[in-house]
């Protein structure tokens, strides 16, 4: 699904330059669910944001299915993240002034779906996070977790290949997180393949596979046993 | 391509971003909406002041110039200063035939006559008159016909009266049309009866009467009052009017630099004066309109400038969904567009609006000062076309800044 080889970023501060990621290597196969944990100055989001084209490696190799991403103009890698890619927020990043289905129906509008057929889509996955009867609501009508489920939702909606969560359970209270968690689960049970940033070790614990990072390199890789979370909800 | 422009979801956001922020919007617009109805009003206004002095001097042919005789002011082949200079229909031809760029040359005759038609009676200009005089100061005839060429050749007694003469000599309501009035004793039949024309110089108490009758009736053989001459539009009537002079001097045995001999009044020299102004006030219309709407098209550029900083977070969100730089910058212009369009159109009908008052306050009455405040058609549409345009390339600015951020900033910002 996902191969990284030798992966270097450094952003530059003032005259000199801060070496972010220090030779990244990894790989993740279709169906797996792993957790980036490391303290804040690890890189853990500089990763997840290259992994997500949102920002362009300095060096090293990056393969997404196949594709060797590499170079993009603007316009390819906006087409590419449509495509293979669901982002989840810490912060849901949904769009105020739009209801939830209408956020849904977003990257929907954006691959150039009609109306209709768009919005029977995003009801369907409104309906899926279990939200079908507030699709008329704002985001700011709606519950934190609510607003997370929306907007995974909206992740889920043109079916990418690969979720990118960034502290999805960040800015939720322990049972919240713990619903959301048990959501994502159930979609890598279905076969989805999650990537997820965190630095809570139960929520880790939750996905399948552990990559811990420290100053921009990886300190340990291991498989871990899933703990579920409907037994916490 | 231009798909997006019919498509809801393009207006919907088009709406959602103006409904956020609504007064910011509004007073932005308010820009553009003054600098057109600054542009309509005063081109409106222009145009009404130029209607007015079309009017005033609407019956004649504005390119064309009066020349009479006078009496010579230096001595010339054997004759003293001081010989009076009479025109002769002679010259009047020789005019026409030899000066370049003449369209007509229309010799004319006037006196003052007793007009008496049975118990009313009153003093009135008798002129002597061609056929083609109807051609450079248009007669707008209420009943009847001008003077024709049937009437010249039969020295005909018939007469071409004004308004304001049958207003005095004849009874309300009464036909006018094959009565008789009586000029020096000799009756005339009415055949034509025009509007008073221009009031600001009075009514008009003309009596038009076949040239060669007056000829006859008033002794006067060849000889003209005066003749007026107009030039083809593309021929500058102060170089026919020299022209016509030298000629003249020339035929009558007068010395070429002898000022005085031949009286003139150069009309179209006197009109050109006053479309000079008009002109010029047009330019000044156009400026001013044009830098008031520039400003607020800027206005908005600023507004949307500020809009699309605040909404950096969303757009770094949308790219992150897959929206690409281009759709961002197209949707940022339509926003900018409809802005200007809106407030322009707005402008357009609010400026109707002042075009309107100014009508009814200033554009009635026969010596109103504005007349027929207006602006065509094509005005508004070249003003629609600049706003799109200066909406378009106003709207770029804020377009690029959007994109010019990488998602991965935008996203970041809070």
């Amino acid at each position: 699904m996902l191969k990284i080889s030798q992966l270097h970023k450094s952003y530059p501060i003032g005259d000199s330059s801060l070496h972010v990621l220090k030779g990244i290597d990894l790989s993740v196969e279709d169906g797996e669910m792993v957790a980036i944990m490391g303290s804040s100055g690890s890189g853990k989001s500089t990763l997840l944001n290259i992994i997500g084209m949102l920002d362009e490696a300095d060096e090293g190799e990056y393969i997404l299915d196949g594709l060797p991403i590499k170079d993009l103009t603007e316009k390819k890698a906006a087409v590419y993240r449509n495509k293979f890619l669901g982002f989840i927020f810490q912060s849901f990043n949904l769009i105020n002034y739009k209801t939830a289905l209408e956020n849904v129906a977003l990257p929907l509008y954006y691959q150039g779906m009609k109306r209709k057929q768009r919005q029977e889509l995003a009801m369907f996955h409104l309906e899926k996070v279990g939200l079908a009867g507030w699709a008329q609501h704002l985001p700011k009508e709606l519950s934190g977790g609510q607003n997370q489920r929306v907007a995974i939702a909206r992740a889920l909606a043109a079916n990418p290949k690969l979720l990118l969560a960034d502290e999805p359970t960040g800015a939720l209270d322990t049972k919240t997180s713990y619903e959301i968690m048990e959501f994502i689960q159930q979609l890598n049970d279905e076969g989805k393949t999650i990537l997820m940033v965190t630095h809570e070790e139960d929520i880790a614990n939750m996905c399948k596979r552990i990559v811990r990072l420290r100053d921009g390199v990886i300190m340990e890789d291991k498989k871990v046993k899933q703990v579920r979370a409907e037994q916490y909800v | 391509m231009f798909r997006f422009l019919f498509d809801r979801d393009t207006w919907q956001e088009v709406y959602d971003s103006f409904s956020k922020n609504k007064l910011r919007s509004i007073l932005t617009m308010v820009g553009v909406w003054w600098g057109i109805l600054l542009l309509i009003g005063l081109l409106g206004s222009a145009r009404g002041l130029e209607n007015s002095f079309n009017r005033l001097f609407g019956s004649f042919a504005t390119n064309s110039v009066f020349v009479w005789g006078q009496s010579t002011s230096k001595p010339f082949k054997g004759f003293q200063e001081g010989k009076q200079v009479r025109l002769t229909l002679s010259d009047a031809k020789k005019i026409e035939e030899n000066v370049e760029g003449i369209e007509f040359v229309v010799p004319r005759n006037q006196n003052q006559a007793q007009v008496i038609r049975k118990f009313l009676s009153g003093n009135f200009n008798i002129n002597g008159d061609y056929p083609l005089l109807d051609q450079v100061q248009k007669k707008k005839l209420i009943h009847g016909r001008f003077i024709n060429q049937n009437d010249i050749d039969n020295n005909k007694k018939i007469a071409v009266i004004s308004e304001e003469i049958y207003k005095q000599l004849f009874d309300k309501d009464e036909n006018v049309i094959g009565e008789y009035i009586q000029v020096n004793n000799i009756n005339f039949k009415v055949v034509g009866m025009f509007e008073n024309g221009n009031v600001n110089m009075g009514p008009t108490t003309d009596i038009h009467i076949p040239f060669t009758t007056f000829q006859q009736i008033y002794n006067q053989g060849d000889q003209i009052g005066w003749m007026m001459i107009t030039g083809k539009p593309e021929y500058d009537i102060k170089q026919i009017e020299n022209d016509a002079k030298l000629l003249l001097k020339n035929l009558n045995s007068i010395h070429p630099n002898d000022k005085r001999a031949f009286g003139s009044f150069n009309l179209g020299k006197e009109f050109a004066k006053v479309t000079g102004f008009l002109t010029g006030m047009q330019f000044l219309t156009w400026f001013v309109g044009i830098a008031t709407l520039i400003a607020g098209v800027f206005a908005i550029g600023n507004i949307l400038l500020i809009t699309v900083k605040e909404r950096t977070k969303e757009i770094g969100v949308r790219r992150a969904l897959g929206a690409t730089p281009f759709e961002i910058k197209r949707q940022i212009v339509v926003e900018a567009v409809f802005l200007t369009l809106v407030a322009g159109l707005f402008g357009i009908i609010s400026g109707g609006w002042i075009l309107i008052i100014l009508d009814t306050a200033f554009g009635q009455g026969a010596d109103a000062t504005i007349v027929n405040a207006s602006v065509s058609i094509a005005v508004v549409f070249i003003a629609l076309i600049i706003l799109v345009i200066l909406g378009t390339l106003i709207g770029l600015i804020p377009a690029f800044k959007a994109t010019s951020i990488k998602p991965i900033e935008a996203l970041r910002e809070e």
